[in-house]
């Protein structure tokens, strides 16, 4: 992919990063490689970056990282251009791979959402559902979490640039929990984890912290989501409550989706 | 961008896309012979309607969930959901002292980064006159290494408290899942001292080298007070021009409007109107209670800037940030010396029908929620009010003061004024709702 990468004069890749509905953090994630971060702005340029500089270069860019959900009619129009301004796209964290927490709403009626929140709901444009980027266009990686891990980040930043394929694990959480050799939740404590059916990538921080995970990774490859369901219900948690717990910061992502939806329906069912 | 027109008694000009802030948005100004016709900071980032799809959740969701609303204060968000939802499930008084302090640990971390980030790499570049903190860098690249290095002091305490800076996951309704690891804690303590050093001398370099625009304006600053602390957790809630409530009793004395060209509700105080909140509303109704190491450089930079407390003057957020944050770099300290990790991370919470309401204090200023539960803990009414929103109207009275002052300057010296002017806010726009415009039109 390196010899046909359009370079500036000074040999530069360009990079952007676009926000769209979403939070802020997978873009703070960025600033956030404190040690790495003058050395990352040495090796790209940052030629289109909000948060950060005023500066704006033309397109086309070498990278474009994209953060945040498709949620309204102007964001629907705006990520096809960006589509055609960036070589590779990359969608970063939850709101972007998922529909992130405001996909909620595509389980609701989305005026009576607004009437709740804004007094003249009429000066609102929402569409009715929140939508991952790669439902619009296409994207070259998608890039877990909630927020995303910054090394992460890194690493897919560098493969790009070395032309090759970023190293992501899509194994479960439980293999990264075992191999810092942290008790099970579920198991030694009857917590209800997600982590058997959620991608590893965050460092096992909830079990490490004497918590069940929440799935902020969203689901692993080829999940067995019915095991633990099952798993879950032996410990006396209701199908309601399993559908809460799927559908969170990933909970519009299939198979998690798939799942709730068939909880909701046996909850419904008594 | 910016995109500027004029006629031949009008000018506009026109930022779409502010850059160097949280969110997006823009504002929009018109000048007719030098006199404003209107001027309004524009924000339309995409409505995100927590307070909706919050009903139905578990009250213990609730501070992962709200975290969500803002990436660079979610620490912000949970301390005041978690105070609220006590308060709600009736254990708010039995919190016991060391949880308390852990909260503060939370906080202080929280302020350390976020304050650390936009002092010195959003703002400061607009008072030495670079486009970013980037271009910055090629010039004073120690200088912006020991910002970035302190920082990261700020993310590594959230990481202690929460095992991550961005959506912590340590904070529960009732405390926090487990205690700090005191290894880690002992090893943070060196870099927080030598960052509490270092933060000091910034301090001062803030003070005493950057030109501070005169901009005094008659503001009414809103804060919490508590009696024997700096504001973070705790403490009524009080103005520079006569209101002292109770947290729960905040809509009292002001109310939320909504205004059509911004997802976010305008605040305004009751029968008055705009309001500041923030780091400079915080220093104002509370510097004596500063720690002792901030206390200590209060009067040097108040010689340096040339003005005794109060500041009013917006664009002097920047050196309240700067005492503000070797505030929480001392207290970080001292709540790390006196750590005991024996004693109990949290304390048992059950379901029960209530309703509470808490504010903290924000990077940005008071950050107010409240929540209704029923008997099976479940959200039956949640609302949320972020500080910028409260700004909003204030920035728009500022914007429409600094564009007479300035009126004969030219479109692009007016404009970058203009932001540097909304950037003395901080805005956090996701929190607020999201989509800032700026134009201009004269």
């Amino acid at each position: 992919m390196a010899d046909s990468t359009e370079q500036p004069p000074d040999g530069k890749p360009k990079l952007a990063v676009y926000k769209f509905s979403g939070c802020d953090g997978c873009q703070l994630s960025m600033l956030n490689l404190e040690d790495d971060l003058l050395d990352l702005v040495q090796a790209v340029e940052v030629a289109y970056f909000l948060e950060a500089r005023r500066r704006e270069l033309p397109p086309p860019y070498d990278i474009g990282l994209v953060e945040g959900s498709i949620s309204t009619p102007e964001e629907e129009e705006r990520i096809f251009q960006i589509r055609r301004d960036c070589r590779f796209l990359i969608a970063i964290g939850a709101c972007a791979t998922s529909g992130g927490i405001q996909a909620l709403r595509n389980w609701a009626d989305v005026e009576e959402y607004t009437r709740l929140v804004y007094p003249n709901p009429e000066y609102i444009k929402a569409l009715e559902t929140s939508t991952p980027i790669a439902a619009h266009v296409f994207v070259d990686f998608e890039l877990r979490g909630c927020p995303i891990n910054r090394n992460q980040l890194l690493e897919v930043v560098t493969a790009l640039l070395a032309g090759r394929k970023p190293v992501i694990p899509t194994y479960s959480l439980c293999i990264e929990c075992k191999r810092l050799g942290i008790p099970c939740r579920l198991v030694s404590s009857g917590q209800p984890c997600l982590g058997p059916i959620t991608q590893a990538g965050c460092g096992a921080i909830c079990p490490s912290m004497n918590r069940a995970c929440y799935g902020c990774f969203g689901p692993m490859e080829m999940p067995n989501i019915e095991a633990l369901g099952n798993r879950f219900g032996g410990l006396g948690y209701t199908s309601g409550e399993t559908v809460r717990m799927l559908r969170s910061f990933n909970g519009y992502l299939e198979p998690f989706k798939q799942a709730s939806d068939r909880y909701e329906q046996v909850d419904k069912d008594g | 961008m910016n995109k500027s027109t004029k006629t031949a008694d009008r000018r506009t000009i026109r930022v779409d896309a502010l850059a160097r802030v949280e969110g997006e948005g823009g504002f929009f100004l018109t000048l007719r012979d030098g006199k404003v016709e209107e001027a309004r900071l524009e924000i339309y980032e995409p409505p995100r309607l927590f307070e909706s799809f919050l009903r139905g959740r578990d009250f213990r969701e609730v501070p992962d969930l709200a975290a969500r609303i803002c990436g660079i204060c979610p620490a912000a968000h949970q301390m005041s959901s978690c105070q609220a939802l006590e308060k709600a499930i009736g254990v708010a008084d039995r919190i016991p002292p060391a949880i308390r302090a852990c909260q503060d640990l939370m906080y202080c971390g929280q302020w350390i980064e976020s304050h650390v980030l936009h002092m010195f790499l959003l703002h400061l570049p607009d008072f030495l006159g670079y486009e970013s903190g980037i271009s910055m860098a090629e010039n004073h690249k120690p200088a912006v290494q020991r910002a970035l290095k302190l920082k990261k002091t700020g993310n590594q305490i959230l990481e202690i408290v929460g095992g991550r800076s961005i959506h912590p996951v340590g904070a529960c309704v009732g405390g926090f899942y487990s205690n700090p690891n005191p290894a880690r804690c002992e090893e943070l303590l060196p870099a927080l001292k030598a960052g509490l050093e270092d933060m000091c001398d910034l301090t001062m370099f803030l003070a005493e080298k950057v030109e501070y625009p005169d901009f005094e304006q008659d503001y009414e600053f809103v804060a919490l007070a508590p009696d024997d602390e700096y504001p973070m957790n705790r403490g009524p809630i009080a103005s520079n021009k006569g209101f002292r409530v109770e947290q729960e009793n905040y809509l009292d004395v002001v109310e939320e409007k909504h205004v059509a060209h911004s997802t976010a509700l305008h605040a305004v105080v009751k029968g008055r109107g705009p309001y500041h909140v923030g780091p400079l509303a915080r220093l104002n109704l509370n510097a004596e209670k500063l720690h002792p190491r901030a206390a200590e450089l209060l009067p040097k930079v108040c010689k340096a800037v040339g003005r005794s407390i109060p500041w009013p003057n917006s664009f002097l957020s920047l050196p309240a940030r700067a005492l503000e944050t070797v505030h929480a770099l001392a207290l970080a300290a001292d709540i790390l010396e006196n750590y005991d990790p024996s004693k109990p991370s949290r304390i048992q919470v059950e379901p029960r029908a209530g309703t509470g309401a808490a504010a903290t204090e924000a990077p940005r200023g008071v950050l107010w929620h409240r929540y209704e539960t029923d008997s099976e803990g479940l959200i039956t009414s949640a609302r949320i009010i972020p500080p910028t929103s409260q700004n909003q109207a204030q920035i728009e009275a500022d914007l429409r003061a600094l564009a007479e002052k300035m009126s004969l300057m030219d479109d692009e010296t007016l404009c970058l004024r203009c932001e540097q002017l909304i950037r003395n806010y901080d805005p956090c726009i996701s929190c607020s709702a999201h989509f800032l415009r700026l134009h201009v039109t004269r």
